[in-house]
């Protein structure tokens, strides 16, 4: 028993996290007729909490509460994971990556999210409100005008072989190849 | 079951599929439990295969590792199989519905969104579940990117009928 909890604090392989992933769509189409998709909850959210009389938030919220109870999920099992299942060890990062981060002034590979871009402190900083605020609406403007975001489309849609998925899905990369590769080194100098 | 009544044009605008609930029976409280049991299930994945970190987002958009594309490529293979199955065997839901997936409307708002999407996926190394598993593990910045979100889908909102798609 000891062994097995040990074994699974250590991070999980690709393919375990993949087959997991995979197999939420047709457990969701089983066990009630739900296609997978999370970004909708911020819509849900957004028409539960300010629908401010728009259109785009008149409608039955309630009818999509399975999904609300799908994120409080996510939250119990990632606490779960984070104070039960895991090891201290630092994150193992590529090493350009990382030495490319230690130039910019982020040093902190011990946790998921570098502090020094990432946490309360860095709000105020030019870079990290960047990141977390401007970042954070182009998620959430983003996956709404684009009706879905890697679940509903690059894992849900694909799934069902759709081609307006696809699409897509190959926007997605492109959008976040342009910020990481020619935008995100601009931005991280504003320390 | 608001959307199967409403007028098709307004479902053209409205386009939903990533959030309609196909299921015509009411669900209990007790019932919605399963939804929230799956979730769990996810979000120690998310954690555990370190999904939520940012730094795992940059190394895929900088082409220095495969976990991203593993992860994402065995849950799209997996999926497909599954989705492949459940027709070919007509395969009923628990409660003895047929299972109903509406196909996706093609959009230009996709692309416009998309790229948009993927610019903020980069720089917060998060998408709509992750922010969630943040929050669950304590991440301070999951709240701020959660609340930017929120503001960025009610902006979106507030602009739909103005914005191309």
């Amino acid at each position: 028993m000891f062994e097995i909890i040990e074994s699974l604090k250590v991070p999980w392989p690709w393919y375990v996290a993949g087959a997991v992933i995979g197999l939420i769509v047709p457990a969701l189409l089983i066990i009630g007729n739900k296609t997978f998709g999370l970004s909708s909850n911020l819509r849900h959210i957004c028409a539960a909490c300010f629908p401010a009389n728009i259109k785009f938030f008149k409608y039955n919220w309630k009818n999509e509460l399975w999904n609300l109870f799908f994120v409080v999920g996510i939250m119990i099992g990632a606490f779960i994971a984070t104070h039960y299942l895991s090891n201290s060890n630092a994150i193992i990062i590529n090493e350009n990556l990382k030495s490319t981060l230690i130039n910019l002034g982020v040093t902190d590979f011990q946790h998921l999210m570098p502090a020094e871009l990432f946490s309360f402190n860095s709000l105020s900083s030019i870079r990290g409100f960047i990141l977390m605020v401007v970042g954070g609406f182009l998620v959430g403007f983003g996956t709404r005008y684009a009706n879905g975001c890697t679940s509903g489309h690059a894992i849900m849609g694909l799934s069902n072989l759709q081609w307006p998925s696809l699409v897509a899905t190959i926007c997605f990369m492109l959008g976040g190849f342009i910020m990481t590769n020619f935008i995100l080194p601009f931005i991280l100098q504003f320390n | 079951m608001s959307n199967h009544t409403q007028p098709m044009n307004d479902l053209k605008l409205d386009e939903t599929s990533a959030c309609i609930n196909h299921s015509e029976k009411k669900e209990s409280v007790f019932s919605l439990l399963k939804y929230a049991l799956i979730g769990m299930l996810f979000g120690i994945v998310f954690v555990k295969a370190e999904i939520i970190s940012w730094f795992r987002i940059q190394e895929m958009f900088l082409l220095q590792s495969f976990h991203m594309y593993g992860v994402i490529g065995t849950a799209v293979t997996v999926g497909i199989i599954s989705v492949a199955i459940i027709k070919k065997y007509n395969i009923k839901t628990i409660q003895g519905e047929k299972i109903i997936i509406v196909p996706k409307t093609f959009t230009k708002g996709q692309i416009y969104g998309s790229l948009l999407f993927g610019l903020g996926w980069a720089m917060t190394g998060t998408c709509p579940g992750p922010i969630f598993a943040q929050i669950g593990s304590g991440l301070m910045s999951g709240f701020f990117i959660l609340a930017s979100a929120l503001f960025g889908t009610w902006t979106y909102g507030f602009f739909q009928e103005k914005l191309p798609h």
